[in-house]
């Protein structure tokens, strides 16, 4: 980087920082505790508190929701070096993301790379103003770990497919307004060669949803049901057929995505929290020494983790990443995130078993724990992601 | 800044990679050992190390040095690792010229760091007393004796001790051992009366000595930084021979990792490549996990320390306690997933077990480390 290069980074750093210091109110500058902290977007879009809508729509008009998009598409235009400024400016203060979004996460980075411009134009800058929430169409009841055996068929019908079939582990998907959604356009074809990434409305007709209780009481996901739904073929994204390179792409984003909901936690270091409720001896080190043990054994992993992450960015911005380096964040992000609630489970002890309590904020911690035993199974299990490093890092021989 | 190495970082790696593999390959350990040489290093070597500028890679520039950063050194250290180079570096380039440079006055540093630049003086600091790394429990004597102070008392683990030209020793002036302050830094002339100096001959075969110091005298000259206010001088000293030996350990490490993996894609049991196996795929993918968060741990405390060192303490105790737990599965895993022959002295891979553990133990090993950072923490 030249002088004049580094001058600008700090003019855009000392910018940057009171900008923020303006206009994050109070409120925003904690931790989400829970759900209704994060602000998703969509169409049904209610906003839990004034300090996050103004929080939002503040962000928003700088094109801060998506820093690094090009500002054609409503991002912030952000080069590498400023976002990098903006994500650590914002942790400083302890800024939250003022949107939560797939489209941010998951489908703008694939539109980018393998959207025609139309789409591009269409649905870029509704992600990035928050006013279209998106689901994932993916996983199917036998199509899990091995995700290119899906069948949902598209049939070609003039300038349409008819999509039939059955979607399953749908996150939010009644409260989705649109699907990205991988679909069978040649069942004659090998499993990898005949599958086509698709975009669709949500309230198209033949489409349901039904959520699913899951352990933690709650119902992030659904089943989602196709009953030919007709969806003009221009909503395919890159070619017919080649949909699996678009689906890959995505996955990278996600496991990336899901790697770093460890980091997005609980605010406060673990020993303080747990030496809340287990208390502290003379020394005021934590009152059970086996648990201090586990838990400074997670700091020093998390720690760790932390400047794996910030480092993939960078080898990523330096054209020097590995594709399937996601895979290797997303195994270590999850299984840590499992450790994490596994601690805060026995630090709690019998104050993190009630389920209904408004003392216990209906439940929030065991919630979260049992939730957190799904990290390590969506967007690919530890497994897979293992196979993947084995495979596609160190080329380990077989199938 | 990015946690990526610049141009010319990549450029030194390459010139420090190409150098050290040529010239001072795992076989020039197995030889230095086997001939059991005197010196435990290659002095020959040394020297050119020293025309390249690496000798006094940390030295100012306005003494005779390359003024070069800590991840420079760390770029250094980690292909030293890869080869299991004995070598002055640590010791003398790395811990002793920052002692110097962070706590020596103008006549020290004008008089032993071009030394260390020019490859022509050998020093080490001489820290650990009992069995485990414990800086604060130190408890050599130092009192009060005319001009200057008198030394008495042993020290263990001094790494080139038996080579070195100048000792640099911690001691107490003030205070019980366990207490911050009353410590204070020496500098020694390893040939003044009252010091012994033992080789010992370690697990490794790298150097290391044992020092006991009877009476030994040292004028007023000799005291580096503040008489009884050593200990930030050498929280600072001892943090970046941490990192230092933590970049040893990611280079041990990876080197450790590839020769297993290439060995995985190349032994045949039960008419398969073992690597085909699911249960070695996955934990050979684990170590590669490790490996990746432990380099970036890693550059992390390097790059604190270049910003600041009084404040690199966290980042430099994660660094150490990752590099200890991911260096110890590597060897372990390199020894079991090479079988029978990871077993057997003829082959390489003992060399890596062996160095791995004696860095687990130089300045901290991860139990400790993983202590200070909780005590950081506040907990």
């Amino acid at each position: 980087m030249t002088d004049s290069e580094t001058a600008d980074l700090e003019q855009f750093r000392s910018e940057t920082r009171a900008w923020l210091e303006a206009n994050c109110p109070p409120e925003m500058r904690k931790p989400a505790t829970s759900d209704v902290d994060v602000f998703w977007g969509g169409r049904n879009a209610k906003f839990a508190s004034e300090p996050q809508r103004i929080w939002f729509e503040r962000m928003r008009d700088k094109g801060w929701t998506v820093p690094d998009w090009p500002r054609e598409y409503g991002g912030g235009g952000l080069s590498a070096a400023e976002h990098k400024v903006l994500r650590t400016e914002m942790g400083r203060i302890g800024a939250r993301p003022p949107l939560s979004s797939f489209g941010i996460w998951m489908l703008g980075p694939a539109l980018l790379k393998y959207g025609n411009e139309a789409q591009k134009q269409e649905h870029l800058p509704k992600i990035a103003a928050g006013l279209i929430r998106w689901c994932q169409g993916y996983s199917e009841p036998n199509a899990g770990s091995d995700l290119a055996s899906l069948q949902t068929r598209a049939e070609s019908d003039g300038d349409d497919f008819v999509i039939t079939g059955q979607k399953i582990w749908t996150s939010y998907a009644n409260y989705a307004d649109w699907i990205f959604c991988l679909v069978r356009t040649d069942p004659a074809a090998k499993k990898h060669d005949g599958i086509s990434f698709i975009l669709f409305d949500m309230t198209s007709k033949g489409v349901t949803t039904k959520p699913i209780l899951l352990i933690s009481g709650y119902s992030p996901f659904c089943e989602t049901f196709f009953d030919n739904v007709r969806v003009p073929k221009s909503h395919v994204v890159g070619t017919v057929n080649r949909g699996w390179d678009v689906a890959k792409y995505l996955l990278q984003h996600e496991r990336a995505m899901i790697s770093g909901m460890g980091e997005r936690g609980v605010g406060r270091p673990l020993g303080q929290i747990a030496a809340d409720s287990v208390g502290t001896d003379a020394l005021g080190r934590l009152d059970d020494s086996m648990l201090r043990g586990r838990i400074a054994s997670f700091d020093v992993d998390e720690a760790a983790l932390a400047a794996c992450a910030e480092r993939a960015v960078d080898l990523a911005k330096a054209g020097q990443a590995h594709p399937a380096f996601s895979s290797a964040m997303k195994y270590y992000g999850t299984e840590l995130n499992k450790r994490r609630y596994e601690i805060l489970m026995s630090a709690g002890g019998v104050d993190a078993l009630e389920w209904e309590s408004e003392r216990s904020k209906l439940g929030a911690r065991p919630r979260a724990w049992l939730r957190t035993k799904a990290n390590s199974i969506e967007g690919g299990t530890s497994e897979v992601m293992l196979g993947i490093v084995a495979k596609r890092i160190l080329d380990l021989p077989g199938a | 800044m990015a946690l990526v190495l610049t141009e010319e970082q990549s450029m030194l790696r390459d010139s420090a990679r190409g150098l050290i593999s040529d010239k001072a390959p795992v076989s020039h350990l197995r030889h230095l050992r086997d001939s059991r040489d005197p010196t435990g290093f290659s002095r020959e070597f040394w020297h050119s190390f020293a025309e390249m500028g690496f000798a006094g890679l940390l030295v100012p520039e306005e003494f005779g040095g390359s003024g070069l950063g800590f991840v420079e050194a760390g770029v250094v250290m980690e292909e030293i690792g890869r080869t299991l180079m004995p070598s002055p570096f640590l010791a003398t380039s790395v811990v002793a010229a920052s002692a110097l440079s962070r706590g020596g006055n103008a006549a020290q540093k004008s008089e032993y760091l071009p030394k260390i630049s020019s490859g022509s003086l050998l020093a080490t600091l001489a820290i650990d007393e009992g069995a485990k790394h414990r800086p604060l429990q130190t408890s050599l004597q130092a009192v009060r004796a005319g001009n200057g102070f008198r030394l008495s008392g042993a020290k263990a683990l001094v790494v080139d001790g038996h080579v070195a030209d100048l000792l640099i020793v911690a001691a107490r002036t003030a205070g019980a051992a366990g207490e911050r302050d009353g410590l204070t830094l020496f500098l020694v002339n390893p040939k003044a009366r009252g010091v012994a100096i033992e080789r010992t001959i370690m697990v490794d075969a790298h150097n290391a000595a044992r020092i006991e110091l009877a009476d030994v005298e040292v004028n007023a000259d000799g005291v580096l930084g503040e008489v009884d206010q050593g200990a930030s001088l050498l929280d600072g000293v001892l943090d970046i021979g941490r990192a230092a030996v933590a970049s040893e350990m990611v280079g041990l490490s990876e080197e450790v990792f590839n020769r297993t993996v290439e060995y995985l894609k190349s032994r045949k049991q039960f008419g398969k490549l073992i690597g085909e196996f699911q249960a070695l795929q996955h934990r050979a993918a684990e170590l590669y996990v490790d490996i990746e968060i432990t380099r970036a741990a890693t550059m992390k405390a390097l790059q604190a320390l270049d910003v600041d060192v009084a404040k690199a303490g966290s980042a430099v105790a994660v660094a150490k306690a990752r590099a200890g737990t991911t260096a110890t599965r590597a060897v372990q895993e390199g020894v079991q997933m090479h079988g029978g022959m990871g077993m057997t002295d003829q082959f390489d891979i003992g060399f890596f077990m062996k160095r791995a553990r004696v860095c687990e133990e130089l300045f901290g090993d991860a139990n400790y480390h993983t202590e200070q950072l909780a005590r950081a923490r506040g907990y």
